[in-house]
């Protein structure tokens, strides 16, 4: 009893390893369900909403929606965003607070969209752009305003 | 932290011999350190040491609004993600009597479930190639990929999501999410029998992890295990099932149970779990209601008094969320229970006894996640 026990052991261990080297070798023959992408060649799909860094939307005429209201800045967890402003002067004369440099740290960001989320005036977006490696640590910290772009007119 | 003089200090026993396993070990996950006492091949003493990726996660919590430390969840267990998030927006939710639009609802049990789906199938990736199997790898994160693809569509990262927000969740569904998500449950159903023909069904896996690790119900229960650890001593522990939260108590799924207490069982009981993730998807996948996705909060959230605790059930087991409030904008102390360090606690009780070589197996089959244990 105990041989045909062990036989029968035997046999059923060489089938399953049979079975899982079948599923093995119709892979081999079936190249077509190979997956791997050669990546520097061949670009991948990304997806529409991927976070890939903040940006601050510029229209044509170089100007942006962005009030200098630091929303932004208050719900980033770690201190990405610095927002410095100025003032301007409106043509009535008036004193008004506007965006002088909108500092963005690449490096310390983790993507977690909560600025874009606070942004009254919409001015902030995540962009697409994944390969972010530079040779020097410093040009991670960007300046996000365009020189010489100003408010949009009727943005509060 | 020990110093090396220690360690040669508490072996001096005649004929044991102290080996370490890790930080840098492939096996072990991420930076974990085992000290191990053997007496020849047998396992004598398991310690494990932890701490090398402590980021004080807590501590940080505390200096963080009600709305960013949701964010820093998602480092804690790196492979259910959603699930963290979804834990700490339920216990801001519980302070502050938000009622969830019934899409939010929906939104979050499938994201939760295709979390725990990308995780275990991440896990038998793992342990399959502890145990010297490559191949199941590649197969297991092909499925993946294309969770993580609807995850990226939808949410727009792929690994630390902060999608659930205190209210509901971040953004609304990509349109194409339920025609993608049709495409993975009919190729996972394809894909599953031939995860059994390479791994399940193999012998030699079966032998290696048959009979080892063994992990009475009493031991699990006192050592505080949960999730398919402890499931797979014969505990009923589903948070799911006993303290349903969201909409778990409306739908229908088994509360899988193994009492083989090895690690084979705890295999056994991922697999089915597997299973049992498809069947909810495949409940709510046509069934979302129309709606808002996050209901009107304020700006500023501002718990009352007092002390409030809420639970889920990760891919790995119980995480529970304790925050003290003070009335103010940030938590005065939070603490975050997690199932990994108390699955990971029992390891010792597992491994004792047993042969060297198995102790990849029987860690393997606990499914660690070292940042969540550590965190």
């Amino acid at each position: 009893m105990f041989l045909i026990k062990y036989i029968k052991e035997v046999f059923g261990a060489v089938k399953s390893l049979a079975i899982g080297m079948r599923r093995t070798l119709s892979y081999f023959v079936r190249p077509k369900e190979i997956i791997t992408q050669q990546y520097p060649d061949e670009r991948p799909v990304i997806a529409e909403r991927f976070r890939g860094e903040v940006v601050l939307m510029h229209d044509e005429n170089n100007e942006h929606a962005c009030t200098g209201c630091t929303a932004c800045e208050l719900a980033c967890p770690n201190g990405t965003i610095k927002i410095v402003t100025k003032f301007d002067t409106t043509p009535e004369g008036k004193k008004k607070k506007a965006l002088d440099t909108f500092v963005y740290r690449l490096e310390m960001c983790t993507m977690c969209n909560l600025c874009v989320e606070a942004c009254p005036t919409s001015a902030i977006k995540m962009d697409t752009a994944y390969e972010h490696s530079v040779f020097d640590r410093n040009k991670l910290t960007k300046k996000l305003n365009n020189e010489g772009s100003k408010i949009r007119s009727g943005v509060e | 932290m020990y110093s090396t003089t220690e360690i040669v200090k508490q072996s001096t026993a005649e004929g044991e011999m102290v080996i370490n396993i890790g930080p840098q070990h492939p096996a072990t996950h991420g930076v974990l350190h085992f000290v191990i006492t053997l007496n020849g091949e047998t396992i004598k003493k398991v310690e494990p040491h932890l701490g090398y990726i402590h980021r004080s996660i807590e501590k940080m919590c505390e200096s963080l609004s009600y709305r960013q430390f949701v964010y820093v969840t998602s480092r804690m267990d790196y492979l259910s993600s959603h699930i963290n998030n979804h834990a700490c927006c339920l216990v801001t939710e519980q302070a502050l009597q938000i009622e969830l639009p019934a899409r939010a609802l929906v939104i979050r049990v499938l994201m939760d479930e295709l979390t725990r789906l990308a995780s275990h199938m991440l896990w038998w990736a793992s342990m399959a190639m502890d145990i010297g199997a490559l191949t199941p790898f590649f197969h297991a994160f092909r499925e993946r990929e294309m969770i993580t693809d609807i995850f990226e569509d939808t949410c727009g990262t792929r690994l630390t999501m902060n999608y659930m927000v205190p209210g509901g969740v971040l953004m609304d569904l990509h349109p194409d999410f339920q025609k993608k998500v049709h495409a993975f449950i009919n190729q996972f159903k394809t894909k599953l029998p031939e995860y059994d023909e390479l791994v399940t069904d193999n012998i030699i896996f079966q032998n290696r992890t048959k009979g080892i690790g063994y992990l009475s119900r009493e031991s699990a229960i006192s050592y505080g295990c949960t999730g398919p650890v402890a499931r797979a001593s014969g505990v009923s522990c589903d948070v799911r099932k006993h303290f349903p939260y969201a909409i778990y108590d409306k739908l229908d799924f088994k509360e899988i149970i193994d009492t083989g207490c090895d690690s084979w069982a705890r295999y056994k009981v991922r697999m089915q779990e597997m299973r049992q993730s498809l069947h909810i998807i495949e409940q709510l996948i046509d069934n979302i209601p129309e709606g808002d996705f996050q209901a009107k909060t304020k700006a500023v959230l501002k718990p009352p008094k007092g002390e409030f605790y809420s639970k889920v059930e990760t891919a790995r087991g119980e995480l529970g969320v304790y925050i003290v409030s003070e009335g103010a904008t940030t938590p005065y102390r939070i603490k975050f229970r997690s199932p990994g360090f108390s699955n990971l606690s029992a390891l010792e009780h597992m491994a004792v006894g047993g042969k060297i070589g198995d102790f990849v197996a029987v860690m393997g089959s606990i499914d660690l996640v070292i940042p969540d244990i550590d965190r």
